[in-house]
């Protein structure tokens, strides 16, 4: 839905390509399109500004100017100066000398505070930790409860406060009993508010001052808007965050909001919230969120995506039966619903750089691997086996038992005795990288079937 | 189950309106400002002028387009109507923006139906279950029958939240186990709503993002779950955005819309400084009725939405 930088930019690359120097006018043009990008990106307004200043400096002072590819080159600065905004190292929590480390969560109303307190819970357990929770939103009905059920699936002990409803003296008792009973790490929810709520913010400030948190952990929605760069002020005012959580990071938003963040507080983001489930906890890399604000692809998080989604085993076998040269349709049909795990079509191709482009317009149909699960389910263990035994009465017989045609039937025989073929060369070759590499091009230049 | 909940110390008593212009307050200065750039005597919008007014609704999250939009209908429309003073110019960009925002409004009877089956949907966090507690209050406070669903069956104590609102307000809830089916639970929620007689049935869901596509077939079935047993329900399909959210709003919308066919939006967490002009880019390109706005904590602080309102606020001095 988003016309994305990387298009635009090589709009203009193409028209910059021709010249063997650029004027301050062209510099301009391009630095007018980034800035529509990353407002579409929701990055704020104020943010943009001094970013562009710091590219067009860059840009004109020299490094571009002088360049043989000056669009290539900008791209380059602009990719650059972002990743370097953004934060260069992978940061994690810092554990005190003196436990237990105590980290403070704070956040607006449904920024998902709680949630992320259950998914670092998860992560301390594993990494040996001794946890306690504390729910200190009294305010928003069965709050408290909610994170007592997140406590209770994990196996990791909730503070009690009884009938404290005062957050301040709830965390200094939590604290107490966490120093008793030798506790590593305390986690503190704090309810959401909103930024201008002077109430609300004088009681974080108030539980700041009284527990000083070794971490204050702001946590934000990936998706939030223009008003990122207010929040995030106001709760760095307020109490002096020293790490962010984004949310949220498994939609479709742009995430440009990483970047006010991060430029108005200058603290770094540490994880990100990537799915529904609770070890959906990653650490952050800078470089990808910067291809993702670009809308240049995100490879990465895909082969990140496939290594989750693909199990060990499978693979190994299948790279047997490819060694083999046995793979049939059963294994295709296995891939396919592996495949179908990862998320739509749609949205992994768009993290393929390039392909955003040229799928423009092109709306991938995810009843098409539908169909061809059907039309595999509908055959004999011995068909799916030894595929050239199915003849015309046997396709006949498959296309109503899955409700398709024999025309697509035959279209799908043929997709899957070239895709043979291509795995026979590549088996001989590399075998690793055969999923997508494999699938997706055994795919017919991406028509989608 | 029923531990007393503090209402937050909060001191504000502002209506929408007060509300509304304090959170625009900022936007509406910029512009009052810039409009004396308004090159004088002429009928045309300097470039100054334009400036400030595509950053003032840039940085209410109109967004690009919308934005360059509304700038270039009111340079057509300035130059048309040959307006040169600064009251003139601000008239117009007041009507053109009430206008767009009003264009999908239309009336909403919730007594056309009984029981009148409404099912709210959003991505996590946006604020669906508070909405849900503070409709059914309005709706019991004008004498309707009200009963909850309690269909978000995932996220830990969604349904205990909900369950605390029904007894705050004192209606009844319908609820499940944890992890049980969502469908299940709007099934009985309409039944139970049939059997006794009610006015009004509000099914939560639990929060998704757009994008899951398996969440989003999940939510598909309870549609067509309801349909089963009240043939034409639900009768509102209600989608709950968040105004701290940027331009994803309308990748929201679209896709909700287009699995769900959803019938009108509710734009929560209008107290912050977030100024939801997403809502114009959503009025241009969607043909949806905004419903209420949530401007606070308390029940009475979700309203209905006045486009009239929204953009006075944003000019009035």
């Amino acid at each position: 839905m988003f016309d994305n930088l990387s298009n635009r930019l090589e709009a203009i690359y193409k028209k910059l390509k021709g010249r063997g120097k650029l004027k301050e006018a062209d510099v301009d043009e391009a630095l007018r399109e980034i800035r529509v990008a990353l407002i579409e990106a929701d990055v704020s307004l104020p943010v943009i500004k001094d970013f562009l200043a710091g590219v067009r400096e860059k840009s004109i002072g020299h490094e571009v100017l002088k360049s043989l590819t000056p669009g290539h080159q900008m791209v380059k600065i602009v990719n650059d100066e972002l990743e370097q905004l953004l934060g260069g190292e992978v940061s994690d929590i810092k554990f005190s000398d003196k436990p237990p480390t105590i980290i403070m969560m704070v956040g607006l109303q449904g920024a998902g505070k709680t949630t992320t307190v259950g998914k670092l819970a998860k992560k301390f357990k594993r990494d040996g930790k001794n946890c306690l929770l504390v729910p200190a939103d009294v305010y928003r009905p069965a709050a408290i409860e909610q994170l007592n059920v997140l406590g209770r699936d994990l196996g990791i002990d909730v503070y009690q406060a009884g009938d404290n409803k005062d957050p301040v003296s709830i965390c200094a008792k939590a604290i107490k009993q966490a120093r008793d009973e030798m506790r590593t790490v305390v986690i503190l929810d704090t309810a959401g508010r909103q930024h201008i709520d002077e109430a609300l913010m004088d009681e974080i400030k108030a539980i700041k001052k009284k527990i000083e948190p070794h971490e204050v952990l702001f946590v934000a929605d990936s998706m939030m808007g223009q008003e990122a760069v207010n929040v995030s002020k106001a709760f760095h005012d307020a109490v002096g965050i020293n790490g962010v959580v984004l949310t949220k990071m498994d939609g479709d938003a742009r995430g440009g909001a990483a970047l006010s963040i991060k430029s108005v507080t200058g603290q770094p983001i540490k994880f990100i919230g990537t799915g529904e489930k609770l070890e959906a906890l990653e650490p952050f890399h800078p470089d990808r969120i910067v291809s993702r604000i670009l809308g240049m692809g995100d490879v990465m998080t895909l082969v990140d995506k496939a290594q989750d989604t693909f199990e060990l085993e499978q693979q190994e076998e299948l790279e047997k039966k490819l060694k083999k040269n046995s793979f049939d349709l059963e294994d295709f049909r296995n891939q396919l619903q592996q495949i179908r795990k990862m998320g739509s079509i749609q949205d992994l191709l768009n993290m393929v750089p390039g392909a955003g482009k040229m799928m423009k317009g092109i709306k991938v149909d995810d009843g098409a691997f539908v169909r061809i699960e059907a039309i595999i389910g509908s055959m004999t263990q011995y068909e799916r086996s030894h595929h050239n035994v199915i003849n015309g009465s046997r396709k006949k017989r498959i296309a109503n038992g899955s409700g398709t045609t024999v025309s697509e039937i035959n279209k799908l025989m043929k997709q899957f005795s070239q895709m043979k073929k291509m795995m026979k060369k590549m088996s001989s070759g590399n075998s690793r990288g055969f999923n997508l590499g494999g699938l997706m091009g055994g795919r017919g230049g991406m028509s989608p079937f | 189950m029923s531990e007393p909940i503090k209402e937050k110390p909060t001191e504000k008593k502002s209506g929408f309106f007060q509300n509304l212009k304090k959170g625009l307050s900022k936007t509406r200065n910029s512009l009052a400002g810039g409009i004396d750039n308004l090159v004088h005597g002429k009928a045309t919008l300097g470039p100054e002028l334009v400036d400030e007014i595509e950053e003032a609704l840039l940085v209410a999250d109109v967004g690009v387009k919308t934005t360059q939009f509304i700038v270039d209908e009111l340079k057509r429309q300035i130059a048309e109507a040959r307006i040169r003073d600064r009251e003139g110019m601000l008239n117009h960009l007041r009507q053109m923006m009430a206008q767009l925002l009003n264009k999908n409004q239309k009336h909403w009877d919730y007594s056309a139906h009984s029981p009148f089956v409404i099912l709210v949907i959003g991505v996590n966090g946006s604020g669906k279950t508070t909405t849900i507690g503070k409709l059914a209050q309005r709706w019991h406070n004008e004498g309707k029958k009200v009963l909850l669903a309690a269909g978000d069956t995932f996220r830990a104590a969604a349904a205990e939240q909900l369950q605390m609102w029904a007894d705050r307000i004192g209606i009844p809830c319908i609820r499940q186990i944890s992890g049980a089916d969502p469908s299940a639970v709007a099934f009985d929620g309409i039944q139970a709503a049939v059997a006794r007689k009610m006015d009004i049935v509000i099914i939560d869901t639990a929060g998704r993002l757009q994008t899951n596509l398996n969440l989003m077939e999940e939510l598909k079935k309870v549609k067509r779950v309801i349909g089963k047993v009240v043939p034409g329900a639900p009768h509102e399909t209600l989608l709950v955005l968040d105004a701290t959210i940027g331009q994803n709003s309308i990748s929201q919308a679209k896709q909700f819309h287009e699995a769900m066919d959803i019938d009108g939006l509710v734009m929560t967490k209008l107290d912050g400084t977030s100024k939801g002009g997403v809502l114009l880019n959503i009025s241009q390109e969607m043909d949806l009725p905004i419903r209420f706005v949530g401007i606070g904590e308390k029940s009475e602080d979700l309203q209905e939405f006045q486009a009239e309102d929204f953009v006075q606020a944003l000019f009035e001095e």
